[in-house]
């Protein structure tokens, strides 16, 4: 029965949505963070810290687990024992998962499975949603249900987990990566009751009677010979045979209790339809939309929208399609390469196959949506043209321009379904501004005071500094049931100006409609600031405009740089969405809702701001023609390479949609030195180098992030041609007599971190807070200093004699990682940085998934380039748990292709000049003369070969690079290193092989959100560890120093740069494995970052990350092999952590909790003060193999 | 012997008491305080901006990497029952009450009028048995006027005192112009006292690396010179309560004060360097003290040498210094 009650409504997003339900009816999550389904595990951690019960008034466990194949492990032994458990996951995740998803359907134990459909990692990684994950499951025997909106979601994730105990068949309930799972929407929620009325206790009863219990104890997993195997695999069919009807009759109690009807295979549409499509997840909205305009303008089409996926009920499907169907068009969100179809057009082509129409109905099968790429209905109005066509594609795909094979469907891109009672608004934000949070904040203000439906989705940028936010909302009588982007906004809010300059910001406003801009200038001045093409478009639009200087007020009310309130305070008053009065209430209600848990005075700043916005907000007058006589630059400059220009600067612009297949490599390989041609001019100030003061230390340019900040050295001579604003002073340097120094900042690259200013020790001696740099405002500055870099570029190299091995030497040589899009004030960088200076020329990067795979690899554009010679790092990311065997694996090919160039060397001696060969066996490759004489027989080598018609020639002559040193480093996260590539990052230490290690610690997953790892440390709150981290962190470094061949350092820049230096160098000399841990402060910590290195001076200083070195070479000497580089500690802990919210929170949030791990932390501290002391004094053994013969194999 | 005396309206069994300070900040230290024989005790201060600040820099850390990035939307679990530091002192305030027997006196720090009243509220419903309005302008700007910072004093004082209950004390720093001006219109706006006086941190220059640190060093016997006159002058001119804050190391200081006209004596230096039961010896030391000298109670000692009631009233004033040093030449 229906109940009486109206449904709570409520305004979440995907995630949320599932997490709920999940929440309420489970005793155990098994988790670990991964996109688009981290904040499912967030929220079941956060409700179990806040001591939420489930519906039998039970707090569940959560377990953060070392990786997803530990998490379905885990979940697997739970659920053996009777709990009911769940897991939530994605991608690459998934499948770790899937040899414990054959054990547990195997087994036939009831749970459910959250999964935020991902693609998987191919050609490339894509965080972003397709379908690729869960149909690499369907084998498994998982039940496999599918949501397609946000309501469904909800509604599904309890109807999973009543079905899985009805049924014993376990559940993976699965939804689209990002459009479902980060889609804010307003639902009906189900309350307790609605979801306890799902659950029947005697199915609990019985599951629980079949636990692993020594009480009555029973035997699983036991081996099975050809005897008995098939037969015992074949007894589970009856339990599959009853799923898809029992899921019926969920969905039926389900519509009974909410009045939400579903069914196994929903049809909408047409009743005597001739052409449908059979569509899984969101999709199906925006074909159903398309279906019903086709049927209004007088077509008969329809569509089916498959729910339950697994068992596949072909009767179901059968009776759901209109028996008046001709042609058919399945749609796949997946590709399977060599495939006859994709998977779901197989199921729905043999069910009909199978019946009384086989033959009648003709079939098309296509592929969509790929990596989250936008499904419109423009796209689904495509398919069903095609199925009218005599002689449709048979294959095909659509929302994409295939020049290569052809196969993608044609579609018009101006075909929208928007309806006018729907109100859209687009917001531009800068990233972390506050505009993606004001306006969840809106939708929900909207949602809950109000009847209106609400809708909210979020497009981020690929960098995570300077990055761009585009919200897309929309407000309306009816459901919203448009999966897909605005075409058409009646306002545009453009919340940081200088997106004018570089995006098509209006391509979604409609005629008529509103532009909001937030720009720092009066409102007399803001139409001369815009740009020629927007002027026009304004006009030819007849926008309304409105301006205000957001940062300004909301810098007057004490909100520093966020000026979402205020943004928001002028959307509600322009947009007309609510009355204004009515608005600001709400606003301020919000915002007390919000912030006053978190203090009287924040809630006084952001109502101070609401009542400053409206008072500062100006309508613009737009006149009758264009005024503005300068137009949008160049996305790249004209010196870019072909490929750049052709097809980076098209992604650059936001057009990367446009680009057809045949504009990439096939095999995902891409150029080097891209982010160079991408200015991004998001430093508002930069630094400004007064060569009066500098010392030339080269500090400045050794903590720099972005690499933005160079030294150069060369003969006075060169400059004679310089800008006249280029500055230089004398080197100091006695050898160096006649010799100039400079210090250059990119200013376009550089992203204003001040963390150069922070680390120059000079000071004017007559007013010491000026130093030799001093931040100044960038605009006035870009044009001269633009000029000043390319001069700078152009300056020959420095002096050898500069190169020394040392902070100062380092610094000299071109680093190879550039301008990356990582945080401004980034931890991890800097270390990236000096190794690409030190050994980029000869580098192999294996790289781990995470924040340096991101900043490292993310398109448009990649920070590692080449030299002068063009030569650089070769850089791969292969997956997140396997990165060390990876990078083994190119030390062990790049040693076999050495071993060979070697072998035919040595064939070839004979024959080739005496000389030639002895330069090579002389060449020291260890240092730069000898690398540099070792490069040069190679390229005589080759000369010679060329020439030469025989066999073992022509091998050298591929194989004779290889006779140069290659470096191998293994780059990754904590969260790889101490969590899921730990068995792996051991095995390959063990494995004696002369490869290098560098763990970019942040003690958490950083590029994740901040979730806890096994490096997180006693007491700091992170994502997974709400309640604060109960245990000590891994000592990763101590650990792998047990192996007597391993060089480990432990070292932190910001504290002594010169240990860091040395570490590196040691770590590369070493000719076995080598470990380097490196302290990496991260936004997740919870300071201004801008402080970083003082940060990480505190962590040494307190004992928190004491620096020290294990090397192999010393215990051969007979000394201790461990070298401690930071003295005892010379503060209590707490002055470190006191500086930092991660730990500050929990002081927070659960004081004595916080008091008393902050105890224990310390004494731990203390500890290990004594025990490091002692290994640093006791001498070394050299009873172990020698470094790199443990195998007997070339090292 | 009768040691008690009244102190801002609160009968206290004898005059002595921590000042404040993180002294009493666990309850179990209180109570070794009381055991001494404390007759009250003073919190340490709440820092009125300081809470501002930190309820904003709290709020932007957490935010200002939010919804920046498709992979990482936050960095924080969200956590909405923070405790802040008003709730802790508040808190803290409960517990003392708890343990302890004695007055429990609360100390409110600030520089502007912000939010001061509603922070005195929230102390006052908590149950401290008064409030300490700790004030320190320091005049850095030449338009900024001593007249201007005397008001703001006056301004908060009015504030606190129509909105809560309980004794309201104020506690000054030196060298105000005319003290006993001030101190007047304390009385007129109905404080229960005013206590003499706060020390602050002082800058300290590093000439090695040319920064500037702000430091603090604990008060040294020197230091109660200063408050002596204070008190001395000021105890034939106003009704309410005067105490001594700064420089009180030793029994004989103690005696000092309270002859110089002090109803209360906080010390805080000695009991940090020689642990709580410092208070019980101070106070035989004042009984020893008294028994010599035949005084019957702390009543009778107060204000005995007062600047009107002192041999050579002269001594309080500027003569003073110009003989200190006619002497120090000779």
């Amino acid at each position: 029965m229906i109940k009486s009650l109206a449904p709570k409504r409520v305004t979440l997003d995907g995630n949320e949505a599932a997490a709920d339900v999940a929440y309420r009816v489970c005793e155990l999550f098994a988790i670990f963070p991964i996109t688009p389904s981290s904040p499912m595990g967030e929220w079941v951690d956060e409700w179990a810290a806040k001591k939420q019960t489930n519906l039998w008034g039970h707090i569940p466990e959560v377990i953060e687990m070392q990786s997803e194949g530990g998490a379905a492990g885990a979940l697997h032994g739970a659920l053996q024992t009777g709990a009911l458990a769940s897991t939530f996951t994605a991608s690459q995740g998934l499948l770790l998962m899937i040899p414990n998803m054959y054990k547990i359907a195997g087994e036939l134990h009831p749970c459910v499975m959250h999964v935020t459909a991902r693609a998987l990692a191919t050609h490339a990684l894509s965080i972003f949603g397709d379908h690729g994950d869960v149909m690499a499951c369907r084998q498994t025997g998982f039940a496999m249900l599918c949501s397609g909106s946000v309501q469904e979601v909800h509604d599904f994730a309890a109807v999973a987990h009543s079905a899985t105990l009805a049924t014993r068949v376990p559940f993976l309930h699965f939804f689209d990566g990002f459009r479902t799972s980060h889609e804010v929407q307003k639902i009906a929620r189900l309350d307790d009751e609605d979801v306890l009325s799902l659950i029947d206790p005697a199915h609990i009863k019985a599951f629980r009677d079949k636990a692993m219990t020594p009480d009555r104890p029973i035997i699983r997993g036991t081996a099975q010979n050809p005897d008995v195997f098939f037969q015992a695999r074949e007894a589970c069919n009856p339990f599959y045979e009853v799923t898809a009807a029992k899921v019926q009759e969920t969905f039926d109690a389900l519509a009974a209790r909410t009045g939400r009807a579903y069914k196994l295979f929903d049809y909408e549409g047409h009743p005597q339809a001739d052409r449908v499509v059979v569509i899984m997840g969101s999709g199906a909205e925006t074909v159903s939309g398309a279906s019903a305009w086709l049927n209004s303008q007088g077509e008969k089409t329809g569509v089916v929208r498959v729910r339950l996926y697994r068992p596949f009920d072909a009767k179901a499907l059968l009776a759901a399609l209109p028996s008046t169907v001709k042609s058919i068009a399945v749609l796949d969100r997946t590709k399977e390469p060599g495939a006859p179809a994709e998977p779901l057009f197989l199921d729905v082509a043999s069910a009909l196959y199978e019946s009384d129409r086989a033959g009648k109905v003709k079939m098309i099968g296509g592929v969509y949506g790929l990596g989250s790429k936008e499904f419109t209905p423009a796209m689904a109005k495509a398919v069903y043209d095609e199925l009218k066509k005599s002689a449709p594609k048979t294959r095909f795909t659509v929302g994409i321009n295939d020049d290569v094979t052809h196969r993608s469907l044609p579609y018009d891109e101006r075909f929208d379904l928007e309806t006018e009672d729907t109100r859209r608004a687009v917001f531009y934000g800068l990233g972390a501004d506050g505009t993606v949070g004001a306006n969840k904040n809106s939708i929900k203000i909207i949602g809950e005071s109000t009847d209106l439906y609400a809708q909210g989705y979020f497009v981020y940028d690929s960098k995570k500094s300077g990055s761009m936010t585009v919200s897309h909302l929309r407000f309306g009588p009816q459901p919203i049931r448009s999966p897909y982007l605005i075409g058409q906004a009646g306002f545009v809010a453009v919340h940081h100006f200088p997106f004018m300059e570089r995006v098509e910001v209006l391509a979604q406003a409609r005629p008529g409609g509103t532009l909001l801009l937030n720009i720092a200038a009066p409102a007399e001045q803001v139409w001369d600031r815009l740009p020629r093409e927007v002027q026009a478009r304004i006009i030819d639009l007849k926008l309304k405009v409105y301006a205000i200087d957001a940062y300004s007020v909301a810098r007057a009310a004490g909100m520093g740089g966020q000026i979402n309130t205020v943004m928001q305070t002028c959307f509600f008053a322009l947009s007309g969405v609510l009355p204004r009065d009515e608005a600001i209430e709400a606003i301020k209600k919000a915002i007390k809702k919000t912030y006053g848990r978190k203090g009287d005075a924040v809630v006084a700043k952001n109502h101070a701001a609401v009542d400053a916005s409206l008072a500062a907000l100006h309508e613009i007058k737009v006149p009758a023609s264009v005024t503005a006589t300068k137009g949008r630059p160049p996305v790249v400059s004209p010196a870019a390479p072909d490929f750049v220009k052709r097809v980076t600067a098209v992604m650059i612009a936001g057009d990367g949609d446009k680009l057809p297949v045949s504009a990439f490599a096939p095999d995902g390989t891409w150029p080097l030195s891209t982010t160079r041609w991408e200015k991004r001019n998001i430093a508002q100030e930069i630094p400004v180098w007064d060569p009066a003061l500098c010392i030339q230390c080269n500090k400045c340019v050794m903590v720099c992030p972005h690499a933005a900040i160079r030294p150069a050295a060369y003969p006075d001579a060169a400059a004679a041609d310089a800008p006249a604003t280029f500055k230089r002073t004398k080197l100091r340097s006695a050898e160096l007599p006649g010799h100039s120094f400079t210090i250059q900042i990119a200013p376009e690259d550089c992203t204003g971190c001040t963390l150069c200013q922070k680390v120059c020790p000079a000071k004017d001696k007559t007013e010491p807070k000026r130093k030799a740099l001093m931040m100044a405002r960038q605009e006035p500055l870009r044009m001269a200093e633009n000029d000043n870099w390319e001069f700078f570029l152009k300056l020959p190299p420095p002096p050898a004699a500069l190169l020394q091995d040392n902070v100062k030497g380092s610094q000299f040589r071109q680093p190879l990682f550039e301008f990356s899009g990582a945080c401004t004030g980034c931890g991890e960088t800097a270390y990236l940085k000096l190794l690409t200076q030190l050994f980029g020329d000869r580098l192999i990067a294996a790289n781990a998934t995470g924040c340096t795979s991101i900043y490292g690899g993310n398109l448009p554009t990649t920070p590692y380039c080449t030299d002068r010679n063009g030569r650089g790092p070769a850089w791969a990311n292969s997956l997140f748990e396997d990165n060390a065997e990876f990078g083994l694996g190119l030390r062990g090919g790049a040693d076999q292709l050495a071993v060979q160039a070697q072998r035919l060397l040595q064939e070839l001696t004979p024959v080739l000049p005496a000389p030639l060969v002895e330069g090579f066996r002389t060449a020291d490759q260890a240092t730069d003369a000898g690398l540099a004489a070792a490069r040069s027989v190679v390229a005589e080598l080759k000369k010679l070969l060329a020439k030469r018609d025989d066999e073992p020639s022509r091998q050298l002559l591929q194989l004779a690079d290889y006779l140069v040193k290659k470096s191998v480093w293994i780059i990754g996260g904590d969260g790889w290193a101490y969590d899921i590539g730990y068995g792996g990052l051991d095995h390959v230490l063990a494995s004696g092989r002369n490869v290098n290690v560098l763990v970019l610690d942040t003690e958490v997953y950083s590029n994740t959100g901040g979730q806890c790892s096994k490096s997180t440390a006693m007491g700091a709150v992170a994502k997974f560890a709400a309640a604060g981290k109960g245990n000590n962190k891994k000592d990763l470094a101590l650990i792998a120093s047990t192996y007597s061949n391993v060089y480990v350092a432990r070292v932190a820049i910001g504290a002594k740069d010169s240990q860091t230096v040395q570490a590196f160098l040691e770590a590369e000399a070493h000719p076995g494995p080598s470990l380097i841990i490196a302290y990496s402060h991260c936004i997740a910590h919870g300071f201004a970052l801008a402080n970083g290195l003082e940060h990480q001076k505190l962590a040494v200083d307190t004992g928190y990350w004491p620096l020290f070195r294990h090397d192999p070479a010393r215990a051969e000497r007979g000394q201790p092999a461990i070298v401690l580089d930071s003295p005892a500690p010379k503060q209590p802990l707490s002055a470190f952590t006191s500086n930092e919210l991660r730990y500050q929170v929990l002081f927070k949030s659960s004081p004595e909790r916080a008091a008393e791990l902050a105890k224990k932390a310390q004494a731990g501290i203390d500890a290990r003060v004594v025990a490091y002391k002692h290994l640093s004094e006791a001498a070394g053994s050299s009873t172990e193999a020698k470094p790199g013969t443990t195998t007997g194999k070339p090292a | 012997m009768d040691l008690t005396t009244t102190y801002a309206g609160l009968k206290l069994k004898n005059p002595l008491m921590p000042g404040a300070s993180p002294l009493v900040d666990n309850t179990d230290a209180a109570r070794r305080i009381e055991d001494a024989g404390a007759a009250a005790v003073v919190m340490h201060s709440l820092f009125a901006e300081q809470i501002e600040g930190n309820e904003i820099a709290f709020a932007r850390h957490v935010e200002r990497w939010q919804d920046n990035f498709a992979e990482a939307t936050s960095f924080f679990p969200a956590q909405d029952d923070y405790s802040l530091p008003p709730n802790e002192y508040v808190e803290c305030i409960g517990k003392l009450k708890a343990a302890l027997h004695i007055p429990v006196i609360a100390s409110l720090n600030g520089t502007q009028l912000g939010s001061w009243h509603t922070f005195a509220q929230q102390i006052e419903q908590a149950g401290a048995d008064a409030l300490e309005l700790n004030t320190y302008f320091l005049a850095t700007r030449r338009e900024v006027t001593g007249t201007e910072i005397e008001q703001r004093i006056v301004e908060i004082t009015r504030a606190v005192r129509s909105s809560v209950k309980i004794p309201v004390l104020v506690k000054l720093s030196p060298y105000y112009s005319a003290l006993p001006n001030l101190a007047g219109a304390l009385e007129q706006e109905r404080a229960d006292g005013i206590v003499l006086f706060n020390r602050f941190f002082q800058p300290e220059i590093d000439v090695d690396t040319l920064d500037v640190t702000p430091r603090l060093d604990l008060s040294t016997h020197e230091d109660l010179r200063l408050r002596l006159r204070a008190l001395a002058v000021l105890r034939d001119q106003v009704k309410f309560s005067l105490a001594c804050s700064g420089g009180v190391h030793t029994w004989a200081d103690v005696v000092k004060a309270i002859l110089a006209g002090a109803d209360a004596v906080q010390v805080v230096a000695t009991l940090l360097s020689r642990g709580p039961e410092r208070i019980g010896d101070l106070l035989t030391g004042l009984r020893d003290w008294m028994e010599e000298h035949e005084y019957t109670s702390i009543a009778e000692m107060r204000g005995s040498l007062s600047q009107l009631k002192c041999p050579d009233p002269e001594a309080y004033e500027r003569g003073n210094y110009l003989r200190t040093l006619q002497l120090w030449k000779e």
